[in-house]
């Protein structure tokens, strides 16, 4: 199965959330601007006079495809590098997805999400030199 | 006939750049206040009325102002389309410049007067009835306004009123007629419900940047000359300017946050609050004109919005009441010490000053305010003042001129 996260979070948290994915081996992801708010709804923002509200704020929409079996790992690793424990941390959604493709060789499903040093591939290094060492999980 | 002066006509030549460019910088001041669908509106709103003011005031517009006084009330037709208007001086208005430079100089005050009134009409304005209600304004407002306050005969001047550089000419009459403009053109959709945010407060911040600048020419151009009384002018202004924008962000800090937008529009109000005084008055009395202007202005918007009026740049707080305490505290701070050709205000020992600037104020605003509140009632019974709902909610830009902003 191949899973679609979309998490919502803090513009600011761009860089940390990034490098936090970069080290468990999360390589491919697409990043948008969006606007929205949950149930808390604005904030005040400090006008000519006084203040006025403003009710969708900026955040971060980053989206990442990726093997079912890794999702549990990034979604905390997002959580984690993302949270202030303050009102308007964002948001995880997660979906199924049918198909994948790679543009440029054609390679479908789980193959079109293998990259050199990926989740995966780190995960089956690190398997084998554990084996050749003698050591089983 | 007195001489040209080289030095003063050089002067008021760069005090004119200095007037007119304060115009597109007004356009830039509004423009960032408003939402991005009505950012272009806004700034040509300012910008057109260079256009067609500059016509208006060489065709008709400089005689009806400052041709010969007819009973006080407005110029007589002697300077029609400029004749007679040329390199003499002028023992009148220009004793030692070209009288066609005063004339252009002027010409400069009476464009920007009308392009302040449209922050009240931002976002909803149809652009061809923003086009007749200028030319009428200029003609039925500004125009007689100059006259009664700087022409020789006018009914203002004849009682002698201080106006330095146009608190009630150029700043009552915009804010007062702002404010009837608002009324009778209505809120716009969603006024109060959503919030309206200002699209750029960097291009604001500019605009009053290069106001506070060109304002050296509004007021120190107003000597017409270059001598002390302008280099006076200019340090007054620069000083109520600095006052008002240091208090304005202590009153919002105090609110919330020293609010970038707010010190800014404490800076203009500082710069309108000193305009009739800055030839009468010393620079610590300009401290004191621009630090009071700001929390009349400031709590004049709170008051505005409690009325629940969307006079949606704040003309009348600003412009209409801080030009309205500018032209009172003449009355308090003027004094002969520093323009020997002026008078002394009530805190020099001349109370009387005080009751000529108050009903100066009175009648400036009266007359402002009523007659465009009946010329904006025609207008709109007329040809309709607003866009359609639609057209609103789609911008200006986009409904009217057919262009956007940003691609």
């Amino acid at each position: 199965m191949i899973k679609k996260i979309e998490a919502i979070f803090r513009e600011e948290k761009l860089t940390v959330v990034k490098e936090a994915l970069a080290a468990i081996g999360i390589v491919g992801m697409n990043v948008s601007e969006v606007r929205g708010h949950g149930h808390h709804g604005g904030i005040e923002l400090a006008g000519r006079i006084g203040t006025y509200k403003v009710d969708l704020l900026p955040r971060i929409q980053l989206n990442i495809v990726l093997s079912d079996h890794n999702v549990e790992k990034t979604i905390e690793t997002i959580r984690q590098a993302a949270q202030t424990d303050n009102i308007g941390d964002g948001i995880i959604f997660v979906y199924p997805v049918d198909q994948v493709v790679r543009m440029g060789t054609g390679e479908r499903g789980h193959d079109a999400l293998t990259y050199e040093g990926d989740i995966d591939v780190r995960q089956e290094l690190e398997a084998g030199l554990m084996n050749a060492v003698g050591i089983s999980d | 006939m007195e001489q040209i002066n080289s030095g003063d006509t050089a002067w008021i030549l760069v005090a004119t750049a200095l007037v007119m460019m304060m115009t597109p910088a007004l356009a830039f001041f509004y423009g960032g206040m408003v939402r991005k669908k009505n950012l272009l509106s806004t700034i040509n709103l300012s910008f057109i009325t260079i256009g067609l003011i500059s016509l208006q005031w060489v065709l008709f517009g400089y005689t009806l102002a400052f041709g010969e006084s007819v009973g006080g009330l407005f110029g007589g037709l002697n300077f029609l389309g400029l004749s007679g208007v040329g390199a003499e001086p002028n023992a009148d208005y220009a004793a030692t410049i070209p009288h066609l430079a005063f004339a252009a100089y002027q010409m400069m005050f009476a464009i920007i007067t009308p392009a302040l009134i449209t922050g009240a009409f931002v976002e909803r304005v149809r652009f061809k009835a923003f086009l007749i209600f200028t030319l009428l304004w200029a003609t039925l407002v500004y125009d007689p306004v100059a006259h009664w306050v700087w022409g020789v005969g006018g009914i203002l001047r004849s009682i002698g009123a201080l106006d330095f550089a146009g608190g009630t000419v150029v700043h009552i009459t915009a804010g007062f007629s702002a404010l009837a403009f608002a009324m009778v053109l209505g809120k716009r959709k969603w006024f109060g419900q959503a919030p309206m945010e200002p699209s750029n407060i960097p291009f604001t911040v500019l605009g009053a940047g290069l106001l506070w600048m060109g304002w050296f020419g509004f007021n120190g151009g107003s000597a017409l000359a270059a001598n002390g009384l302008a280099v006076n002018a200019l340090v007054t202004t620069n000083t109520a300017a600095a006052a008002a924008a240091l208090v304005w962000m202590f009153l919002s800090w105090n609110d919330n946050k020293p609010s970038v937008l707010g010190i800014v529009t404490g800076a203009v109000v500082g710069l309108v609050a000193i305009t009739p005084a800055a030839g009468f008055v010393t620079p610590l009395s300009a401290i004191v004109i621009g630090g009071l202007a700001a929390p009349i202005s400031y709590y004049a918007i709170r008051l505005r919005q409690r009325w629940g009026l969307d006079e949606s740049l704040d003309v009348w707080a600003c412009h209409g009441m801080g030009g309205t305490w500018g032209a009172l505290a003449t009355g308090l701070f003027a004094t002969k010490l520093v323009n020997s050709t002026g008078a002394d205000g009530l805190l020099y020992g001349n109370p009387g000053q005080f009751g000529v600037q108050a009903l100066a104020v009175v009648v400036t605003i009266a007359f402002a305010f009523s007659v465009t509140f009946v010329l904006a009632k025609l207008l709109n019974r007329w040809m309709g003042l607003r866009v359609t709902e639609n057209e609103e909610e789609v911008g200006l830009d986009i409904s009217e001129h057919g262009e956007r902003a940003y691609a």
